[in-house]
């Protein structure tokens, strides 16, 4: 059998074609809702730590220590294995969801905060004077600006968190990984393993080049 | 509460799966070892292709680095544990998790080094040059130097990324920390030992996060 035939045999393609893009919408959707969840819980966090109150700060900083340490597979591992003996069980696609939106949120409480703190005292001071309360001075002058320098940090971290999704083929969630995987068992065939790369290659590709078009659009200059 | 702590921080679990996991804890330092300094290399060996006079070299170092960070590593490890068998090349766990790293650490050490090479003005190579050094010693001894410690924090944070990836050897059954912490979870039916790993695994990268930390917050105020 030739290098073709093993990793591109146009039967097997034609074959598990459906399951692959069946399972890379889920990837693709998984990936949009645990961006969108983990940068709003991100900038909430990094407002809450804006108040200077220790009670709130200390927590804060306590989950994005924790939550950037460890890996995300033993955090998977522990809610998906754990919770039962506690009487909550999740399905495998919750627990996915929950644990890369903290580990995403987790990161960009960091970037967020690192871009508040890089602004000059005087911002605040300013929009204080012109009548604003603190909510208003953070959500209209400071959070607008941090957000713009954290661009491209944020872009980087969503996309290795939309990648980091494969760790659901280890809990059963219908993914790339966990469909191309099964498909080779069954199939006897390497080929489903080549279409999993190129799923995500066809995704990952364009949007890496677009995030640097976008880090070059956001460069901060100071 | 109690039954929370019967389920999770259950200490005679925890001593009686110790011994398994410390064993797992010294496979998981031995890969990252392997791991780490094959990324660092080729990384390094990728940037300076990257840097090259001659197309032919940099083209398919930009190439390579651009592919292998765009799919996710367990999709590149899968690949080579189970993919590459049918191409009559069978590895052990241990060299799957090495060759699969190498791929993705180097592209992204790669990155960082770059970055860094990147931020010496060209006017070094060019002083270093007319003083009689050659562009490998000029690189060597006046422009890495400098780079590196210019991309220090992100080299940090690239190994913190890489010590919890090593998680995913467990997906190959290579008896690394969380491999073993997982054994001894479905061998109890309790999840103590998961948390025990993690434990360790925030031994090790909390205090390389907080530094981590620092330095972001450091390099904002500039």
């Amino acid at each position: 059998m030739g290098f073709g035939t093993i990793f591109f045999n146009p039967d097997v393609i034609a074959q598990y074609l459906p399951a692959i893009l069946g399972a890379l919408w889920v990837t693709v959707w998984l990936s949009v809702v645990i961006t969108a969840t983990g940068l709003v819980l991100g900038a909430a966090l990094a407002a809450l730590r804006t108040t200077g109150l220790r009670v709130l700060a200390w927590p804060v900083i306590l989950f994005a220590d924790l939550l950037r340490a460890l890996p995300p597979l033993v955090l998977i591992l522990i809610l998906y294995f754990g919770l039962p003996s506690l009487g909550l069980t999740l399905p495998a696609l919750a627990v996915l969801w929950i644990v890369l939106s903290l580990v995403l949120a987790a990161f960009a409480e960091e970037i967020f905060w690192a871009g508040i703190t890089a602004l000059p005292r005087g911002q605040w001071e300013a929009g204080a004077a012109t009548g604003l309360g603190r909510p208003a001075v953070l959500a209209h002058i400071i959070f607008p600006q941090a957000l713009r320098m954290g661009i491209p940090s944020l872009v980087n971290r969503a996309l290795t968190i939309s990648k980091t999704t494969a760790l659901g083929s280890v809990i059963g969630v219908k993914e790339v990984v966990s469909v191309a995987g099964s498909a080779q068992s069954t199939s006897g065939s390497a080929t489903p393993l080549t279409m999993a790369a190129l799923a995500y290659l066809v995704i990952l590709v364009p949007a890496m080049i677009a995030s640097r078009r976008i880090e070059r659009r956001f460069a901060y200059q100071p | 509460m109690d039954a929370f702590l019967d389920a999770f921080f259950n200490l005679d679990i925890m001593r009686q799966a110790l011994p398994l996991l410390l064993k797992g804890a010294a496979m998981t330092l031995k890969l990252c070892a392997v791991v780490i300094g094959l990324g660092l290399a080729g990384g390094l060996a990728l940037a300076l292709a990257t840097g090259a006079r001659t197309r032919a070299l940099r083209w398919p170092a930009l190439g390579f680095i651009d592919l292998f960070r765009a799919l996710p590593p367990l999709v590149l490890l899968v690949f080579v544990y189970s993919g590459l068998p049918f191409a009559g090349l069978r590895l052990s766990p241990f060299g799957a998790v090495a060759v699969a790293f190498l791929l993705n650490n180097s592209a992204y050490f790669a990155e960082i080094f770059r970055a860094g090479i990147n931020s010496i003005p060209r006017g070094q190579m060019e002083a270093a040059r007319a003083t009689g050094l050659s562009r490998g010693q000029a690189m060597a001894s006046v422009i890495l130097p400098q780079a590196i410690r210019n991309v220090l924090p992100d080299l940090m944070s690239n190994v913190v990324e890489v010590v919890k990836l090593t998680s995913l050897a467990s997906v190959v059954s290579l008896g690394e920390l969380l491999y073993s912490a997982n054994m001894a979870r479905a061998v109890t039916y309790n999840s103590s030992p998961l948390i025990l790993a993690a434990a360790m695994y925030l031994v090790v990268l909390w205090p390389l996060v907080r530094v981590i930390s620092r330095f972001q917050r450091g390099l904002a105020i500039h």
